[in-house]
């Protein structure tokens, strides 16, 4: 892949990145900030990579190893949290009729 | 031809654009982070059919390793420490950037120089040099992003859960310093691009200044910043991680990796803005200053040496409530740290069943995070729709015949509006202040998370009501039983 597509990919998530969440509501900033978290967690792919090439190569199957522990405990535990945060937020029709009928 | 695992990234990219998109609405949010995992299944599945993979049995060790205490602190944590959960997992991530970018360093970068030790005489080209810099540019940056990430979140989940102190931690030189490790650090990357060309072992002595630059930056960005502040902080570390995610995709030239660590980066950095808009702080003044212990709160602190707060019992508070017909309750980080959301709801249905009419108002910084107040009521089944936004809610304090404050204290203090001395001038609150009266429950008489004091508590509308708050509301709730 030649440097200038990746630059090209990297502006255009820039944006992306921007205009998806840009009208987010105050009540889901932290949930928010906890699922993008869990999303970087993508490193994890980075590790897995670096140890499935390293052959018998012990320093980079001690790096890639251990970034593949930091990278997963990222990616399960970012998303089981944020999973935890908005299990918080769904709907609850019956105490709104109560509130209604009042 | 397009290959299996490049669909695979493909569809994963998409599914954290889709579920990004989906995370910002509170109907579809929850669906959202799991259309995110299932991108990160098919991303991590379409990495084991890469060619040339081997390790297949460490690499599925290493990933129960990581599941199992990830699963359970997850699953195990408090509601009120989530924060510092969302930091601590924000540092594994920086700290697994740190290490794939040293290990890409080494594996593309350093075997070079090993090679040229053999067949070539010392030289200092600059033609080489160009041609290191493009290429081992990511990994560095990689390097420096994921150590600050991962020192700088520790540190923040220490401030968070108490381990390290949450005051401001000034030094003698502080943004000298500062600037020296700054400046260390470009000159390290320098010099290890420079000597890459050169057939010694140079160039991984400054690589690996580099790492302990970068670590020790992290720790010193952080320290100085008081625990109000963290919110905002781990927000921008979030996006610091996501970068540097993205500079190590470069490095590894891995499409999925850019396309997800930019999108982090991105939404992180607005987020951040947003936060801060929210508390009306630059970002400038977060990373640089501190809250409290200027002379202006001292100043602001000394003026009210004279004024009283007044206390009221249970009882009588209960009363007021009791037979008010607007009841806004205002809930802060005591609310979270006695773990009364559930108390209060008790209360509310108490005195709705009464014909009291009451709201919620929720400040978009209340407690430590925004939206923190939301989750903790929601999780006590309190309803939606009668949580209020302060630009909805600020209207009706003055129809308020009580407003009942929780354990907040900066988010409802009128220096904000008043006092151009105080560190939190320009702050937008709720307005407590403009309601018939106001109980405020509290666990002390100290000064609240920005150390800064509340002109509130001494208004002569002002009743105190001191102790924790879940026993505070439990008397509450038995003496409105009792009316």
């Amino acid at each position: 892949m030649s440097t200038l597509a990746m630059i090209y990919i990297f502006l255009l998530a820039i944006f992306t990145g921007v205009e998806v969440i840009a009208r987010v509501p105050t009540v889901l900033h932290t949930p928010l900030m906890s699922g993008a978290n869990a999303i970087h967690g993508i490193v994890l792919i980075g590790g897995v990579i670096v140890l499935g090439k390293a052959g018998d190569n012990m320093v980079l199957f001690t790096l890639g190893f251990v970034a593949v522990i930091l990278g997963t405990l990222n990616v399960v535990g970012g998303f089981v949290v944020t999973d935890r945060m908005l299990e918080m937020f769904k709907a609850k029709p019956v105490a709104k009729d109560n509130k209604d009928a009042k | 031809m397009i290959s299996l695992p490049e669909i695979a990234y493909l569809l994963a990219s998409l599914s954290f654009i889709f579920g990004l998109k989906r995370l910002s609405s509170p109907r579809t949010a929850r669906s959202g982070n799991i259309v995110a995992a299932i991108g990160m299944a098919l991303a991590l599945a379409g990495t084991f059919i890469l060619p040339d993979m081997g390790n297949f049995v460490w690499i599925i060790l290493a990933i129960v390793i990581g599941t199992i205490p990830g699963w359970l602190l997850a699953k195990k944590v408090k509601m009120t420490a989530m924060p510092q959960m969302v930091s601590l997992f924000n540092g594994m991530g920086g700290a697994c950037a740190l290490f794939i970018s040293l290990g890409e360093w080494l594996d593309k970068i350093y075997p070079d120089i090993t090679a040229k030790m053999a067949d070539h005489p010392p030289t200092i080209g600059f033609g080489k040099f160009q041609h290191e810099v493009a290429a081992s540019f990511p990994m560095l940056l990689g390097i420096v992003l994921g150590a600050i990430s991962f020192t700088g979140s520790l540190i923040a989940f220490g401030k968070l859960q108490g381990l390290v102190t949450e005051k401001p931690v000034r030094w003698p030189l502080q943004k000298l310093i500062n600037v020296v490790v700054v400046l260390g650090i470009l000159g390290a990357a320098v010099a290890s691009d420079f000597t890459a060309s050169l057939p010694s072992h140079t160039a991984l002595v400054w690589v690996i200044v580099l790492v302990v630059l970068g670590l020790v930056l992290g720790v010193l960005q952080v320290l100085p910043i008081g625990g109000a502040d963290m919110p905002v902080v781990i927000s921008v570390l979030n996006s610091c991680t996501g970068l540097a995610a993205a500079v190590t995709g470069f490095a590894m030239q891995n499409m999925s990796m850019i396309i997800a660590g930019t999108l982090v980066g991105a939404a992180g950095s607005l987020l951040t803005l947003l936060m801060c808009k929210a508390m009306n702080r630059s970002l400038a003044k977060v990373i640089f200053g501190s809250f409290g212990g200027g002379a202006a709160a001292g100043q602001a602190a000394a003026g009210l040496g004279d004024k009283t707060q007044r206390e009221i019992v249970a009882a009588e508070c209960a009363v007021m409530m009791g037979y008010a017909r607007k009841v806004i309750i205002v809930p802060g980080y005591g609310l979270a740290v006695a773990q009364a959301q559930h108390m209060v709801h008790e209360l509310d249905e108490l005195l709705e069943k009464r014909g009291v009419e009451v709201k919620y108002a929720i400040h978009p910084v209340a407690g430590r995070m925004p939206g923190h107040m939301n989750v903790l009521l929601a999780e006590a089944d309190v309803p939606y729709p009668k949580l209020l936004d302060m630009d909805e809610i600020n209207p009706e304090f003055e129809q308020a015949d009580v407003v009942l404050v929780i354990g907040a204290n900066d988010v409802v203090n009128p220096a904000a509006r008043t006092d151009p001395g105080s560190p939190i001038f320009g702050m937008p609150i709720l307005n407590a202040d403009k309601a018939k009266n106001i109980i405020v429950i509290k666990r002390g008489r100290g000064t609240g998370f920005a150390g800064i004091e509340n002109d509130l508590f001494y208004n002569p509308k002002t009743r105190m009501l001191f102790g924790d708050a879940k026993k505070a509301l439990q008397e509450l709730t038995t003496e409105v039983k009792a009316l």
